[in-house]
């Protein structure tokens, strides 16, 4: 489990341009689960999750993950974080090699970290036969998943994923989206996904965390969320758009998928077809 | 105006010839605004590179008024008539404080300092960055450094402007944003020419050419082509809500008029 309490965090702090971007959040994220943490530009998301994964140095409040605080020892290889574009790290001759990076500097034998390889890259659909191309030859798509594939790679309990889908096309996005939330899912990591996307968010995430000017806003599932339209437009954010377009035919309940849109509109309109 | 007529654009590496464009021909007139979509890899950027002249046909012509951009010639004036906005404002910002950046362009033009000044301020006052004309852009939101890369680009008065997908790293404040400024430009007068992954931004613009694999395989309104369900769904592009909703109403009994784009079409039928 993930405990965080009472963090806050200042940048530049006795200086003139001292910020406060983070104030007194706290929350759990449990084993198995998916969280999703969302909020516009400069809400405190991306000091948050490197917070959460010990890559700045908290200076006020507690982060323990099972238990130990984020900078013991003992956790130093519990989260792994995928940052926005991540392909843009890629930098070895090969899919393999750059995979590989990191099992190999944990000291791990050859065979283990040819399992790792071939296991990552099965989780995020990685074809084996690209194992010897080169990552700069491969479409968009495909250098995303070599740079998930580098972080699950170290095994992580923890997976904190940045906008995984960024400025990929409609089809790469719904595949990966498949592959992380089915393969990886199921090797029971813990994700925490950071998305503007609240289509995302509704299909995919068992609780959301809605941040705003360093603060927490909201906590509960996707449905509870998305029956609040006060705090998405607080938030600077939108319903999915199943739940935008029943807005627009004037019925107030929420749906998460066009499954259930369909439902309630035939229970709503359904009388007079 | 611009024209392309079977334009062909390969790149060529060690590893082999790549084709991105095969064979483009199309026109886009003067006051269009047109979105241009498809997937990763289906030759939009290199399309937009062609527009200013950044890249040159591997064989086919682009004319930009009339003026080939091959001809090395009707570079200045290609240049003058064609501005440019990419994904990432960060590697498009060049000065420590906005209003300096907005100028730089215009003071390589060699324009005289005074016209600079009116020009940066009327741009900025275009993008609502006046308040931030002293500003680090370092310390602005995505959103607003895109708005001061536009700016630079209006300051140009060029005539027509080319968006490479100019939301794709913001948040839907952001995107929304830019593309209010890109509906205002165009109500000016100015062409336009999106390319975006979004579907409901390619929505708002009047004409939408669809990419696949080096070649425009559709050219139509909005509503032409993101109606075409099975279409789209063939190309791996998001079916917009309101279209996949009266789908299933149609099947389930209802009696809708064919051809619903938007939420509003939509209630509008169900009353």
């Amino acid at each position: 489990m993930i405990s965080v309490k009472d963090v806050s965090y200042t940048y530049m702090t006795g200086t003139p341009f001292e910020k406060v971007a983070l104030k007194n959040i706290s929350f759990d994220a449990a084993d198995g689960e998916v969280l999703a943490i969302t909020g516009h530009t400069g809400s405190g998301k991306s000091t948050l999750i490197q917070l959460v994964a010990g890559l700045i140095k908290l200076t006020s409040g507690t982060v323990e993950i099972d238990d130990l605080p984020v900078a013991d020892k003992k956790n130093r290889r519990s989260v792994g974080i995928v940052f926005q574009y991540p392909e843009h790290q890629l930098f070895e001759e090969t899919v393999e090699r750059d995979i590989a990076f990191g099992p190999r500097n944990f000291g791990l034998s050859d065979a283990e970290i040819s399992a790792r390889v071939d296991e990552a890259m099965r989780q995020v659909g990685l074809d084996a036969g690209l194992k010897k191309s080169s990552p700069f030859e491969l479409s968009g798509g495909q250098r995303r998943r070599v740079a998930i594939a580098g972080i699950l790679a170290l095994k992580p309990k923890y997976l904190i994923l940045d906008e995984p889908t960024a400025g990929l096309d409609p089809l790469a996005k719904e595949n990966l989206l498949r592959e992380i939330f089915g393969d990886v899912k199921k090797s029971g990591v813990t994700i925490i996904l950071v998305s503007h996307n609240m289509d995302d968010v509704a299909r995919f995430a068992n609780r959301v965390i809605v941040l705003a000017q360093g603060g927490i806003l909201f906590v509960g599932t996707p449905r509870e969320l998305f029956a609040r339209d006060e705090i998405l437009s607080r938030a600077g954010l939108e319903p999915p758009p199943v739940t935008k377009l029943l807005r627009t035919l004037g019925i107030t309940s929420t749906a998460l998928t066009p499954d259930e849109a369909e439902k309630i509109i035939l229970r709503t309109f359904g009388h007079d077809k | 105006m611009i024209r392309a007529e079977n334009l062909r654009h390969v790149y060529k590496s060690s590893a082999g010839d790549r084709v991105a464009l095969d064979g483009v021909s199309f026109s886009i007139n003067d006051g269009e605004f047109v979105a241009i979509i498809g997937t990763n890899g289906s030759g939009k950027s290199t399309l937009a590179k062609h527009f200013n002249a950044l890249l040159l046909p591997t064989s086919g012509k682009i004319f930009v008024d009339g003026l080939d951009t091959s001809d090395e010639k009707n570079l200045w004036h290609v240049r003058q008539n064609v501005g440019m906005v990419f994904q990432n404002p960060d590697s498009e910002i060049v000065a420590a404080i906005v209003d300096d950046d907005v100028a730089f362009g215009l003071e390589n033009l060699g324009i005289e300092p005074k016209k600079i000044r009116e020009r940066v301020d009327l741009a900025l006052d275009d993008v609502n960055m006046s308040d931030y004309k002293k500003f680090a852009p370092s310390k602005l939101s995505g959103g607003q450094k895109q708005r001061i890369a536009i700016a630079g680009v209006i300051a140009m008065r060029t005539k027509i402007i080319v968006f490479d997908e100019p939301t794709a790293m913001l948040d839907p404040q952001g995107r929304r944003e830019i593309l209010q400024m890109v509906k205002r430009l165009h109500a000016q007068g100015l062409t336009i020419i999106y390319i975006t992954h979004f579907m409901e931004e390619a929505a708002q613009a009047q004409r939408v050419l669809v990419m696949e694999s080096g070649r425009i395989v559709r050219d139509g309104t909005p509503r032409e082509v993101f109606t075409d369900v099975r279409e789209i769904t063939r190309l791996g592009f998001d079916v917009p809500v309101a279209v996949q909703i009266a789908n299933r109403l149609r099947r389930r009994g209802f009696k809708l008029p064919k051809k619903i784009l938007t939420a509003d079409e939509l209630a509008e039928a169900l009353q």
